[in-house]
């Protein structure tokens, strides 16, 4: 059937502006639906990043009146276990002899306690290794070779300060944002 | 498939070379929208909506995805979950309109489409296959926007839920078991409202796979045109793209004006203010009705208000609420059986005088009574309109359609495309040939 | 064989529908005549207060001191019986108050809490993520003490109401507090066209009340019912327009934001749309001119 050229799809273009204009009006066509289609890209990942309500929700207040020396509570911060320890004299002496800089993530106990309170200790109740809760708040739990919390997972050892002391945990346990609201209550986050 | 002169995809790129050789994606799309698929030169804008509604179809799918990533599909919460969403959810409002939204304008996207095929007889031969495959992908739309309507467990989505699968019941001896199957309990309840949002996610998918077979089923013959005279030459086609790409882009500009319109100025207009309001099992709404484009069907189940008896004997033949159900699904079933019920050579309704005056004077105004009554309480005049609509409705299908298309007499058409278009085609002397229908 | 079947299952719905149902259908119609009751009648569509809401058309915007009085009356008067679930004391942020104002004004609130030491259900002082506390404990709590009638979940009661905001407003300012004795609307007497028509207690006259009894009791009952600290008059009208736009801003706190959005991309697919227009004419012109046969 095709013998001749088709003459349907003749382009004569309309003086010498023709073919420039046109290819111009087909870019910009082109370009605005390509910037429309990376625009609806924004809302489409925003909307999996924290709603509203899990924002707002990421204080915690707690009441550390109850926790003897030598003890620690569990408590939930952000969907994830937080830990508060009240030191024993001996553990802060344990935690204050060792030397800084021989530390992987060399931090003082100082570093990680506020001033006035050395002896509350409140880390996050999450390895840094890959996520785990370490053992060690509870009564009777594997404290590790250091006394302070072990991960059963892959074998981390953290201090009395909750400082990685063995295994393959790269950083101390997270001391999250918190202040004295009053003398025995905090607030976290 | 596609004509002689179709062009050839020829991959430049050697990685496109490559592509084409190890998985022809390329040359598929290149052929099935691209500038390797010939379409009649004459197309009128409603061809439009067959490339808006695949568009709606994808919109529906990626912000239903989205929206599932937040959902609670329990009877407790999903409700609250809907407000979460709206209320705390990174622009999870705007996700939530989009899809609501969304599906009113997929299906009136879909109802032109339909029409568009009506009144241009495109079920004829050779393009059966495409109209049957069009007419599951209808049904699989309804049954998906009705399981939609019940995620969010508001009022109108627990009594619809009610009602809906309360039709299944009418069906004699099994109907009731079936209502208790389909809902997983004697009433709608957490069971039914997850299967149903599992079956909401999923037939999404399935209509997508329909509509890959519709394409491929529209690309045996080709597309058909206004004037239902087949493609015969070269001329009477231009490539897809860029022709019709750049029609429908601009198309698809002022589809979406009209959607942006609606989502963000008039979220909530097509909707109803009951499902604002948590499902509550013991009261049902004043006035319970579907949504806009379950009216039609709606007004012919409701159309059938007395039992079929023999006259003077009080015997019931057949109860009414069955009737409604039969003539309901029958609506939309007879459309299977459109290709072998209108047999006129001549496809294109402008080219057909008898049939065009039923069709803008009996079925249009039959449709748009039938839309005013579903959404109308039940009571006079609304059902007695809807009644004389619903008997057109059948008759124009079922008899109307076959006498005319026996009875009618054409006008001439074209000897080609070409010739519509141009006034003039070279060919038509050279062959000979007098106006016939292409087959 | 096909279409003499389908002729014939044509022929029957047709015959069912038009000769049957309606034929009696029409018979019934014709014949028995249906009373239209009182609230045909006497019922009258919700009103926009003065003015309308700062919210209304496609550029408003919240008038946050009037959101703020509103709320203050939700607080004072509805809030006795009507919980407001889906709203949080964080999302009063949005209008106009501080981190600081809203912290204290959630502790201003006992919502249900735990006594961590014993586990017993108790109450606490509000914090900011709470949702605003139901009054009642649970449904049934709200039926037995309102007369077996649940007041309603505010949280989204101007969506889940036709023209919510103005429904709100003209029936909380719309109380006939006589009753329907002399009621008189458009020249109609009520008392003269329905002699029947009783308002009994529990229940409450109200025109803007589909059923026009209703079972809440007049809320706002005085001017001045609500003291304003920005020195706004609480007249009657006043506290009722106050509250439906607190309410509208409760049921959908996105309003604003989406219509300021919808503009940007609307104006920008306008743009989009007119570069289209303008790539398919001039692509299209390089055919020749076309000529249909319509």
């Amino acid at each position: 059937m095709a013998t001749t050229t088709d003459p349907s799809v003749e382009h004569a273009p309309k003086g010498e502006e023709g073919p420039r204009r046109r290819d111009f009006i087909n870019l910009a066509a082109v370009g605005t639906a390509g910037v429309g289609g990376l625009a609806v890209l924004y809302p489409l990942i925003s909307q999996m990043a924290p709603s509203k309500d899990v924002l707002a929700a990421s204080t915690t207040e707690l009441d550390i009146s109850a926790i003897e020396p030598g003890q620690s509570v569990k408590a939930i911060f952000r969907s994830q276990p937080v830990f508060v320890r009240n030191l024993t004299q001996a553990e802060i002496d344990e935690a204050e002899a060792v030397d800084v800089g021989s530390l992987r993530d060399a931090e003082s106990l100082a570093d990680r306690t506020l001033p006035g309170n050395e002896n509350i200790l409140v880390v996050m109740g999450v390895c840094t290794h890959l996520g785990c809760v370490p053992l060690g708040a509870a009564e009777g739990e594997n404290k590790g070779e250091y006394g302070g919390y072990f991960c059963p997972c892959h074998g981390s050892h953290y201090d009395t300060a909750a400082r990685i002391r063995k295994g393959p945990a790269p950083t101390n346990l997270v001391v999250p944002d918190y202040e004295f609201t009053s003398d025995t209550t905090i607030l976290i986050g | 498939m596609s004509f002689p002169w179709a062009k050839e995809y020829t991959p430049q790129h050697p990685l496109m070379q490559f592509l084409d050789e190890k998985l022809p994606l390329p040359r598929l799309v290149y052929n099935a929208v691209g500038a390797g698929y010939p379409v009649p030169r004459n197309l009128s804008y409603f061809w439009n909506f067959g490339v808006l509604a695949g568009f709606c179809l994808m919109v529906q799918i990626l912000t239903g995805v989205v929206l599932a990533m937040h959902y609670a599909a329990e009877t407790t919460v999903a409700f609250a979950s809907i407000e979460h969403i709206m209320r705390d959810v990174n622009w999870g409002w705007m996700m939530r309109y989009a899809h609501m939204n969304g599906a009113h304008m997929f299906f009136a996207v879909i109802y032109i489409h339909i029409f568009r095929g009506l009144f241009y007889s495109s079920y004829k031969a050779p393009r059966e296959m495409i109209w049957l495959i069009g007419v599951v992908i209808f049904l699989l739309m309804m049954a998906t926007a009705f399981m939609g309507y019940v995620l969010p467990w508001g009022q109108m989505s627990f009594w619809g839920a009610q009602v809906i699968t309360g039709l299944f019941s009418a069906i004699p001896l099994v109907g009731e078991p079936l209502q208790i199957w389909i809902l997983g309990g004697y009433a709608p309840d957490n069971a039914a409202l997850n299967r149903f949002f599992s079956l909401h996610f999923l037939l999404p998918f399935v209509i997508a796979g329909c509509v890959i077979l519709h394409i491929w089923a529209l690309h045996i013959p080709g597309s058909s045109n206004p004037t239902g005279v087949e493609v015969k030459q070269e001329s009477d086609t231009i490539p897809f793209h860029p022709y019709y790409t750049a029609k429908d882009g601009f198309g698809l500009g002022i589809f979406l004006l009209i959607y942006f319109t609606l989502v963000f100025f008039l979220p909530n207009m097509l909707g109803h203010v009951e499902n604002s309001i948590p499902a509550n099992p013991l009261s049902t709404p004043a006035h319970i009705v579907p949504e806009w484009y379950f009216y039609p069907f709606y007004a012919i189940l409701r159309a059938f208000t007395y039992d079929l008896t023999i006259p003077f004997t009080g015997v019931v033949l057949i109860q009414a609420k069955l009737l409604g159900v039969l003539a309901m699904f029958g609506s939309i079933l007879l459309w299977f059986f459109l290709p072998w019920l209108d047999k006129s050579p001549v496809k294109s309704g402008h080219y057909r005088p008898v049939f065009r005056k039923f069709f803008w004077f009996g079925l249009i105004p039959c449709m748009a009574v039938l839309f005013v009554c579903g959404g109308a309480p039940a009571a006079e005049p609304y059902v007695m309109l809807s009644q004389i609509a619903t008997a057109y409705y059948f008759l124009h299908f079922l008899v109307i359609l076959p006498i005319i298309s026996s009875l009618e007499s054409p006008e001439p058409l074209p000897f080609s495309i070409t010739e519509a278009v141009l006034g003039k085609d070279d060919n038509a002397k050279l062959g000979g040939a007098t106006a016939q229908p292409a087959e | 064989m096909i279409r003499i079947g389908a002729i014939l299952v044509g022929l029957f719905f047709a015959g069912v529908v038009l000769l049957w149902s309606f034929s009696q259908g029409a018979y019934t119609h014709f014949t028995e005549e249906v009373e239209k009751g009182p609230e045909y009648v006497f019922y009258i569509p919700p009103k926009s207060p003065e003015g309308g809401f700062a919210h209304d058309g496609a550029f408003g915007k919240w008038d946050l001191a009037q959101l703020q009085r509103g709320y203050q009356v939700y607080k004072e008067v509805c809030a006795a019986c009507h919980s407001l679930e889906f709203v949080s004391f964080r999302n009063l942020e949005q209008i106009g108050y501080s981190e600081e104002q809203v912290k204290a004004e959630a502790a201003s609130w006992m919502v249900p809490g735990i006594n961590p030491d014993t586990g017993e259900a108790t109450l606490r002082a509000g914090l900011a993520t709470d949702a605003f506390p139901s009054p009642y404990p649970n449904d049934i709590a709200a039926a037995a003490a309102n007369n077996n009638a649940i007041p309603p979940d505010l949280s989204l009661i101007t969506k889940a109401r036709k023209k919510g905001p103005e429904y709100v407003y003209s029936l909380l300012a719309g109380y006939e507090i006589a009753g329907p004795q002399g009621y008189e609307h458009d020249g109609k007497v009520l008392s003269e066209m329905f002699p029947d028509f009783q308002t009994v207690a529990p229940l409450y006259f109200n025109p803007y009340f589909e059923y026009l009894n209703i079972a809440m009791a007049p809320p706002l009952v005085v001017d001045g019912q609500v003291t304003y600290s920005d020195g706004t008059e609480s007249t009657i009208p006043q506290m009722s327009a106050d509250v439906a736009a607190f309410l509208t801003w409760a049921g959908e706190p996105s309003m604003v934001e989406r219509k300021q959005t919808g503009w940007i991309v609307l104006g920008f697919v306008l743009f989009a749309t007119i570069l289209a227009w303008l790539a398919k004419k001039q692509l299209w012109s390089g055919l020749k001119s076309a000529k249909r046969k319509d």
